[in-house]
């Protein structure tokens, strides 16, 4: 085992760990928190994939905006300490039949499919390629997102405003 | 290149352990003597009243959502503009007129999100 | 490169790289954090017509050493109403994702702890664990003062970090690098060939560029002071209103980390300023050791004048902070939506054209 299994295996096990607090913590902000350790561990992974770029942009997209977001998101819901939110399991049975035919599916697709295993290609500035297929080969796309932020951001613009619009309802 | 990385971990370790150090040194030289007086919350010496943990506006939920989308857009320009160089060499005027119809549109919705008035806090 | 000497000084990567990391932390963090808060009080002392700490030591040198001392002795309370294991993991991941940063700060062009290609950007985001952190300790301490000074702070810090980022990427367009040690060594010796006077190419690029990079400097700076919760963008910690912000609670060594974490970024933007826009370690004027003829005289010269230089922008954000009144969190945000960022997104177009050329 190299340094490299063992470091993948570190992260392996934070990933695992924090998705399962994620999942099983009784207090929502905890499943909040632990997403910090699980977004980490990912980016760790990426790291080892040699996706450097897409790394740090998971690092400053997902901590620093989506986990606010939902930080935020908890805090803006009404009484989270007192009233016990409900991370209990029900229906229990048809959860274990149908994610037992999922999982069953997807070992026996991962085992059964030859996988085609090449070298990794190994870049040594990452993000320049990317920069220069964003620009060139998938420039469509590149253009397309740009429109897909226009949109969100619309959305949250009406959002924003009805906000508005109530409160000025209850100053009336 | 993953090497490169090795280090930035290690940093966080000596990080989490220098912390570790601390606060376990100030256990050991510390005092532990609480009270209930000591262990209430700090209200600048009023009564606390109710928990902190209201609900919030909000207001701080859109400031992140916004964050989101224009962090996007701007991480999106990184790639782009530590290769422009390169690409103008190779593309010439093409790659910036690119690049700036996404910020125009992006603008576009800056300038709504302005009309609108979503960016006053009040 | 001195993490590959102590590897092969130790004949093992591991225990270099290890030693490697942890040289900033004790050779630079840890006095520079006890002579910066000597520094601000006494800066605010001589700006107040004050005297500042006198007592212990020369002039009060040893104040701070003295405040840790006791502080190391207090108590260390956890509020009964508090999270507990949230309430002691936070200092954790803000002091973590404040050191983390300095892994990949070019001290010299013999010393930089990781010498990744996306050195910037790598910061920028692990900056991000650090307003995690923030929420986590405002929300532990179960206290009023915390919990609203964690969610401004931290309202503050994304909004910033916008303007922030896109000044950044319009000094990258030009530079072409987001490697720190490479945007360093590009500007060789003499300050006119720092990325703030237009670069090391001569030409009518580089005059065309000294507007567009000052303003992206100065667009830069502001957005910093708000992302470590400086004056006048100190609504988070405002003393008078929210007694300490986010870490009204935390006493002892656990408050001392947050000083330090807050010490730590105040360089940590400072740096990131420097090594961008003001020639990083390099020398303003040339180096001696190249006129004396002593080759390992040169390194020593660029620690020193990379600290310098940081320190030297430290020593302005403690300024502001004792010039400038504090905004309000309207204005705050007026600021940073309404202005900072059409600015920033202005000199990115500006400078995009100028590269045409």
């Amino acid at each position: 085992m190299t340094t490299y299994d063992l470091i993948f295996y570190l992260f392996a096990l934070i990933i695992l760990v924090s998705a399962f607090i994620v999942v099983a913590a009784r207090n929502i902000i905890y499943s909040a928190f632990s997403l910090l350790f699980t977004f980490f561990g990912v980016a760790g992974i990426y790291v080892l994939l040699n996706a450097d770029f897409i790394a740090v942009v998971q690092v400053i997209i997902y901590v620093g905006g989506i986990l606010v977001l939902i930080i935020f998101g908890v805090m803006l819901t009404n009484k989270i300490t007192e009233v016990e939110i409900k991370t209990e399991s029900f229906q229990v049975l048809p959860s274990i039949i149908i994610s037992g035919i999922i999982g069953g599916t997807l070992v026996a697709i991962f085992t059964k499919t030859n996988w085609k295993v090449a070298e990794p290609q190994i870049l040594d500035k990452t993000v320049t390629e990317i920069g220069r297929f964003l620009v060139s080969h998938y420039m469509i796309l590149f253009e397309l997102a740009g429109i897909i932020l226009l949109v969100a951001l619309i959305g949250s613009v009406m959002i924003a405003r009805k906000e508005k619009l109530e409160t000025e309802e209850v100053e009336k | 290149m993953i090497e490169q990385y090795i280090p930035l971990i290690l940093a966080i370790l000596i990080a989490l352990l220098f912390s570790l150090f601390l606060l376990k040194a100030s256990s050991w030289f510390g005092p532990q003597r609480p009270n209930p007086e000591k262990l209430s919350t700090y209200e600048s010496g009023m009564e606390p009243v109710r928990t902190a943990r209201e609900r919030f506006s909000v207001k701080f939920y859109i400031v992140a959502i916004m964050f989101i989308i224009f962090d996007i857009e701007v991480v999106f320009l990184y790639p782009w503009a530590v290769n422009l160089k390169n690409l103008i060499d190779l593309m010439g005027f093409f790659i910036i007129a690119e690049m700036f119809i996404f910020i125009i549109i992006l603008l576009a919705g800056y300038l709504y999100l302005l009309k609108k008035g979503a960016l006053k806090w009040d | 490169m001195i993490p590959d000497y102590l590897a092969e000084f130790f004949g093992n990567k591991f225990i270099g790289y290890l030693i490697a990391a942890a040289l900033p932390l004790f050779l630079w963090i840890l006095p520079y954090a006890l002579y910066a808060v000597y520094a601000e009080r006494k800066v605010s002392a001589f700006m107040q017509d004050r005297i500042g700490p006198n007592r212990v030591g020369p002039k009060g040198l040893f104040q701070t050493i003295a405040d840790i001392l006791k502080l190391i002795q207090k108590e260390d309370i956890v509020p009964a109403s508090a999270d507990k294991p949230l309430f002691v993991m936070a200092p954790y991941v803000i002091f973590a994702g404040t050191f983390a940063a300095f892994a990949a700060l070019p001290f010299s062009s013999i010393y930089i702890g990781s010498n990744i290609n996306l050195g910037v950007f790598y910061i920028m985001a692990v900056s991000s664990f650090s307003v995690v952190g923030i929420l986590m300790a405002g929300w532990a301490g179960n206290n009023k003062y915390s919990l609203y000074g964690a969610m401004r702070s931290v309202a503050q810090i994304v909004s910033y970090e916008v303007p922030a980022l896109l000044a950044i990427v319009s000094a990258v367009m030009v530079i072409g690098s987001l490697n720190l040690n490479e945007i360093s060594e590009m500007q060789t010796a003499y300050f006119w060939n720092w990325w703030i006077f237009g670069g090391p190419v001569v030409g009518i690029k580089k005059f065309l560029l000294i507007i567009p990079m000052t303003i992206a400097f100065i667009i830069f700076f502001i957005a910093s002071l708000a992302e470590v919760n400086r004056t006048p963008f100190d609504i988070p910690e405002a003393e008078s209103e929210l007694v300490a912000g986010f870490h009204t609670e935390y006493t002892g060594m656990k408050f001392a980390m947050f000083f330090l974490a807050e010490y730590g970024n105040m360089f940590v933007v400072s740096a990131i300023s420097v090594s961008i826009f003001f020639g990083g370690w390099q020398s303003p004027f040339g180096y001696l050791g190249n006129s004396l003829g002593i080759s390992w005289l040169i390194p020593v010269e660029q620690v020193f004048w990379f600290l310098f230089k940081g320190s030297l922008l430290v020593l302005v954000q403690m300024w502001l902070r004792w010039t400038l009144p504090r905004l309000r969190v309207d204005q705050l945000m007026t600021v940073c939506w309404k202005y900072l960022t059409p600015y920033a997104f202005i000199n990115l177009v500006l400078i995009g054209i100028i590269t045409l050329f």
